[in-house]
């Protein structure tokens, strides 16, 4: 459809554009199309930004105010008021995901790429498969399992099944970075005495800082934005995460869109950093596993 | 054991290795050095047994987590496919083993069809126009221009948005009364629609959000596949005449065809478990208008207060099942692009 409707015969893919006016013009129309086609793909952030600010008794207006004219921090109040726990439990919540995938996918990750365990092959089939089963059976799995053993409602429960999400990613993206460390750079610390931990833990670790990275961002997005884990393991518990918050907020109060579109733009800031200040390691963990070079 | 077997028994995990995530390892041939005399071998063997052990030390953390965190609930799942349970049976865990007669109450129950139809439709549709808008995306970012990146990165925004935020954002936008989709079709004159309340429209509904959360994903896939395409590929074309189109019929699409294969077939993957979305859209009604196996499964053992989990993992596995199909396939098709 693109394709159809940009008529330019030399399209060569090159990102710099040429010198000369007439791909200077073209290459200004795409921006304008790519500056109007973002606007569309936007406009639901955008509407979740401006339902925040919309005051309560504007909220059913027909037709509905395009812009936040007269913005209310209503919304924002409420969520200062009543979302501050579930902000820091899913706060909590991240932080011990990444930490516990870290732990747990970054030395396997090691082994797999350089030291050949016996059967290695075999693991990594299983973690191909394991990104395959739904949510939605784990989680019950983990019901019957949380229950008889009384983790249920608890929040360190949530972080062992968020890390779900996120383990097999993580060794898949640790395994594939790892293994383009060149040998010769392990071997040295082997022969100045170095053993595999210490390797491990100051030459591969430091080296595999950008894997590390796009780790940790996925596995604190995922844990951060879980809903289905949260709602079967913890929605009876004294800390909620946000996710949470927000199914509450929706349930209780139907009429308060304010409140719960702010809560929503709230929840959203962990993503919005993310894209701003790691973009680069965002569109290399939505490669890696999809794309082989 | 000779040590040429040893040797390839050695390197078979990492020639299988062959990962998703690209990059081979670096040194195949760098292989154990072949030792001359038979002490050296010894020697050589119990080097290598010894370093057999600190591999697997590394990976034992892994394998224990993936025995305890993933094979036991999905044993523990497969446990409550075949038992009677009930809440009170669930905690003193003494349910009667029933066989099969979940599986054949859920195959049976007028919901299963319905449910599975829906599956299928949502899936298909989902990935079919996710892929369809991605490409076009794709090749249209892929021609450069002012802001071209900045813009590539603001399209990821709907993927990063936590699921709850993205469903709570379009079941407002698709409210019948106030919502700014039905403001929208009545400045082109068309009536309001009952997006989420109506049997009709509720699973079209949630594959509309679905699309919009899933175009970011195939986008950045597709693009980077673009970026390994030769660009003098396109510089000969356009010598021998060719327009976008035939550029795009004759060499992109083409050459795009086994990443196209892995965006599509993960895409299936992904969107067959789908459930926070249509859960917290439409809980899937009215009625079963938009029940997914996922929800469905969801419903049985949580959706109401008498819960039946005996069912709900019934389903549940029978979704598994579906996903290993593709999810096998996928693998299958990756290896073969690998090799």
């Amino acid at each position: 459809m693109t394709a159809a409707t940009v008529p330019a015969p030399a399209s060569v893919p090159a990102p710099a554009p040429a010198p000369a006016s007439a791909p200077r013009r073209r290459s200004r129309v795409r921006t304008a199309v790519g500056v109007v086609l973002t606007a569309l793909m936007l406009f639901p952030v955008y509407w979740m930004i401006n339902v925040s600010l919309t005051p309560q008794q504007d909220m059913r207006k027909d037709p509905p105010d395009l812009f936040p004219l007269h913005p209310t921090f209503q919304g924002y109040q409420a969520v200062l008021n009543d979302q501050l726990p579930y902000l820091l439990t899913s706060l909590l919540i991240g932080l011990g995901t990444v930490a516990l995938t870290l732990a747990v996918s970054a030395p396997a990750a090691y082994a797999l790429a350089k030291l050949r365990p016996r059967g290695g092959g075999v693991l990594g089939m299983v973690l191909l498969i394991a990104q395959m089963i739904p949510g939605i059976v784990m989680a019950m799995g983990f019901y019957g399992i949380f229950l008889n053993f009384g983790l249920m409602n608890s929040w360190w429960g949530l972080i062992i099944a968020d890390s779900t999400i996120a383990v097999p990613f993580g060794v898949m993206i640790f395994t594939a970075f790892m293994s383009g460390i060149p040998d010769e750079l392990t071997a040295a610390a082997l022969i100045d005495g170095a053993g595999s931990i210490r390797t491990f833990w100051s030459v591969v670790l430091p080296v595999s800082r950008n894997a590390l990275v796009t780790v940790s961002l996925f596995s604190f997005l995922w844990a951060w934005s879980d809903f289905v884990f949260a709602n079967t393991l913890d929605s009876g518990g004294s800390m909620q995460p946000i996710t949470l918050g927000i199914y509450r907020y929706i349930g209780n109060n139907n009429q308060e869109w304010n409140a719960i579109m702010a809560t929503a733009v709230v929840a959203s800031i962990p993503a919005a950093l993310l894209l701003v200040l790691a973009q680069r390691y965002v569109a290399a963990g939505v490669t890696a596993g999809a794309v082989k070079d | 054991m000779t040590t040429a077997r040893a040797d390839r028994l050695q390197r078979s995990p990492a020639t299988s290795r062959a990962t998703p995530a690209g990059t081979d390892g670096p040194a195949e041939s760098a292989g154990p050095a072949q030792p001359a005399d038979p002490g050296a071998r010894a020697r050589g063997r119990r080097q290598r047994r010894r370093s057999q052990l600190i591999a697997w030390g590394f990976v034992a953390p892994l394998v224990a987590y993936l025995a305890a965190f993933y094979v036991y609930p999905l044993y523990r799942n497969l446990d409550l496919s075949l038992h009677h349970y009930t809440v009170r049976s669930f905690v003193d865990n003494d349910a009667p083993f029933s066989g099969w007669a979940n599986y054949s109450q859920v195959l049976h129950d007028p919901t299963f069809w319905p449910a599975m139809r829906n599956t299928m439709v949502f899936t298909l549709v989902s990935i079919l126009l996710q892929y369809t808008a991605g490409l076009a995306l794709a090749v249209f970012f892929n021609r450069g221009f002012r802001l071209s990146g900045t813009l590539r990165a603001l399209f990821l925004v709907p993927w990063l948005l936590p699921l709850i935020v993205s469903s709570s954002t379009w079941a407002w936008m698709l409210n019948s009364e106030s919502g700014v989709v039905n403001y929208g079709l009545h400045l082109v004159g068309v009536g309001p629609v009952d997006w989420l309340t109506s049997p009709n429209w509720a699973l079209t509904s949630v594959i509309i959000a679905n699309i919009w959360i899933g175009i970011p994903f195939n986008l950045v896939i597709l693009y980077s596949g673009l970026q390994n395409i030769p660009g003098e590929l396109y510089e000969a074309a356009s010598l021998d005449g060719a327009g976008s189109w035939q550029q795009f019929r004759r060499i992109t699409f083409p050459l795009l065809r086994p990443v196209s294969a892995i965006t599509l077939l993960l895409g299936l993957v992904y969107t067959l478990k789908v459930f926070d979305l249509i859960w917290i859209m439409t809980k899937g009604g009215p009625g079963n208008a938009s029940s997914t196996l996922a929800t469905w499964s969801y419903r049985f053992g949580f959706g109401s207060l008498l819960p039946q989990f005996g069912p709900g993992a019934a389903v549940g596995n029978i979704l598994i099942l579906i996903a290993l199909v593709f999810g096998l396939f996928y693998i299958r098709v990756q290896r073969r692009q690998a090799a």
